[in-house]
């Protein structure tokens, strides 16, 4: 994590306390999830454990010894959620969260791009292929995890641009 | 019969126990009474009868009702006996088990021996009458040994008594401080109307010098109750008296003031006649309406202070803002320093920046701190 960039809020002790003021409160939202999107980007990470995050880095600045309450840390994971980032596990508990710093339409679409850019419309492709594959190396997609990467294909198919197929318990996709 | 007092076993101060002898049978004169069986003691002052099977039936003769005793020899079928001739019973004599009796005298029946020696030792004491000495009580506060419930309610008791005199005393002293400081409120009310009515050979100096006097004493004419008679008008007048004698220390510290803080000093100036907090309150909710350069203003956090209409609160924010950007953060208690005001208002300074983003808070365990609000000046660099 040494290489993570944080922002300069991350070394602003105020952005650690949530603040009364509602449009100052906007902005330090804003700040947060987008800190939480680029770490878990950074991190290729698509989960959020709760109990986990609260002392990690993320949450915890060392240095300045302050740290987001566990209540900062649900408005912000809430906020995400309003965005479409995240989606509980367990909407009840909200202890576990599958994140999307892309949303799945985004995902899709890059995808597409990058099949088009292959040219590789109307043909077959596992979907271990497409992440794990040799030729996705270098991409973003590449090592993204299959619920993500299925809901990605799905809103193409949604579009009809593709079709995800189930064959002998190998799934595939097929591009138009 | 009618002699015998309920009791306990406790002796009391200075009493000694003589004699004790069990099976003993008390007569009422010839009658035979229910108290059958029995251990009598004989102490210095009185013998106690304690019923053998319900201990807390317990009898007790005063020496000093007793006339005389004679023995009475044990014969065929009878147990020896002693019989106590017994004078009138005082005046302040305890209940005991019967009102009235035909007799005169008490008999013990001693139906396990024993008489003789008993005989012996009553009238020794009754001859040395012992009860007469009374040991003198002494004095409440010294400490004393009492054994049992009774003996800790007794102190309590006299603690309670003690209290009650030692608060009863510092009333008394209160009410003349209260005699003579209205003799002082008098006096200086004299002088306020000499002085207004210029009598005497008072120059003009010595007026002022009069003059500053009483204003370091006080308010000259109180507004109370008595003057303004009640409801609104006693109101008005109060708001227009405190809006005259607080615009000054307003200024002087820095435009606003707590509630609190101004009821200290307007009570402090009015001397005798005091303000109650709702009279004071009631006051200067007036202000508004009577249009008068002071008004009352509460806080969202609910603390209440006086300030002056001509206080700007535009510009109190741009100050704080300002400062808060020049020393990098700072505390309510920092900011209480650097401008001269109660830590209280300055909390309220900070608190009424941030409300309008001037500033934002960080709350850690070292406490509140107050930061220039990067979040609103300071460009996002995060994409």
């Amino acid at each position: 994590m040494a290489d993570f960039a944080w922002p300069w809020q991350y070394n602003f002790p105020p952005f650690f306390t949530i603040q009364p003021n509602l449009e100052t409160r906007k902005k330090q939202l804003e700040a947060w999830c987008a800190l939480v999107l680029d770490y878990h980007r950074q991190n290729k990470s698509y989960s959020v454990d709760v109990t986990e995050i609260q002392s990690a880095p993320l949450f915890c600045n060392k240095k300045l010894d302050r740290k987001l309450s566990i209540e900062g840390i649900y408005m912000v994971l809430e906020e995400l959620r309003k965005q479409g980032h995240i989606e509980w596990k367990d909407p009840k508990t909200k202890k576990q969260g599958l994140l999307m710093w892309r949303t799945p339409e985004e995902w899709g679409k890059l995808i597409y791009s990058w099949v088009s850019s292959k040219s590789m419309q109307n043909s077959v492709c596992t979907l271990y292929e497409l992440s794990e594959g040799e030729d996705s190396e270098g991409t973003e997609f590449h090592g993204l995890e299959k619920w993500l990467l299925l809901r990605a294909l799905q809103t193409l198919q949604d579009q009809g641009k593709a079709e995800v197929i189930n064959f002998d318990g190998n799934e595939g996709v097929k591009f138009f | 019969m009618d002699r015998l007092e309920w009791s306990d076993t406790n002796l009391v101060p200075g009493e000694e126990q003589v004699n004790l002898q069990p099976g003993i049978a008390v007569y009422d004169g010839q009658d035979k009474t229910c108290f059958e069986n029995g251990v009598l003691t004989l102490t210095t002052h009185r013998v106690i009868w304690k019923d053998n099977r319900d201990r807390t039936r317990v009898l007790t003769l005063q020496h000093s009702l007793v006339v005389y005793i004679e023995e009475q020899p044990s014969g065929f079928a009878k147990s020896a006996k002693i019989a106590v001739h017994v004078s009138a019973p005082g005046p302040n004599k305890k209940p005991g088990p019967v009102t009235q009796s035909r007799y005169d005298y008490i008999r013990f029946s001693f139906r396990e021996a024993g008489e003789g020696q008993f005989f012996r030792d009553y009238n020794e004491q009754l001859q040395q009458k012992k009860w007469e000495h009374v040991i003198p009580q002494r004095k409440p506060g010294a400490s004393r040994h009492r054994a049992g419930i009774m003996g800790i309610e007794r102190t309590i008791q006299q603690t309670h008594a003690n209290t009650d005199k030692n608060i009863s005393q510092a009333f008394q002293d209160l009410t003349k401080l209260m005699e003579k400081a209205k003799e002082m409120v008098a006096i200086s009310k004299s002088i306020a109307t000499k002085i207004k009515d210029k009598q005497g050979d008072v120059t003009d100096d010595e007026t002022i010098k009069f003059k500053s006097y009483l204003l370091s004493m006080g308010i000259p004419n109180p507004v109370t109750r008595d003057t303004h008679g009640s409801g609104d008008k006693y109101y008005t007048e109060l708001a227009r008296q405190l809006s005259n004698v607080l615009e000054k220390p307003l200024k002087e510290c820095g435009g606003i003031m707590t509630l609190t803080d101004v009821y200290c000093r307007v009570n402090r100036a009015r001397g005798m006649e005091l303000l109650s907090p709702e009279d004071l309150l009631n006051a200067c909710e007036m202000f508004e309406l009577l249009r008068l350069p002071v008004r009352l203003k509460t806080f969202d956090s609910g603390v209440m202070v006086l300030q002056l209409q001509s206080h700007d609160e535009d510009q109190v924010i741009h100050l704080t803002t300002q400062l808060v950007e020049d020393k990098g953060s700072i505390t309510a208690e920092d900011l209480s320093k650097e401008v001269g005001v109660s830590v209280i208002l300055a909390k309220e300074r900070l608190l009424l920046t941030e409300k309008v983003g001037g500033v934002c808070r960080d709350e850690c365990v070292e406490g509140l701190r107050f930061y220039p609000n990067l979040f609103l000046t300071k460009v996002t660099c995060i994409t």
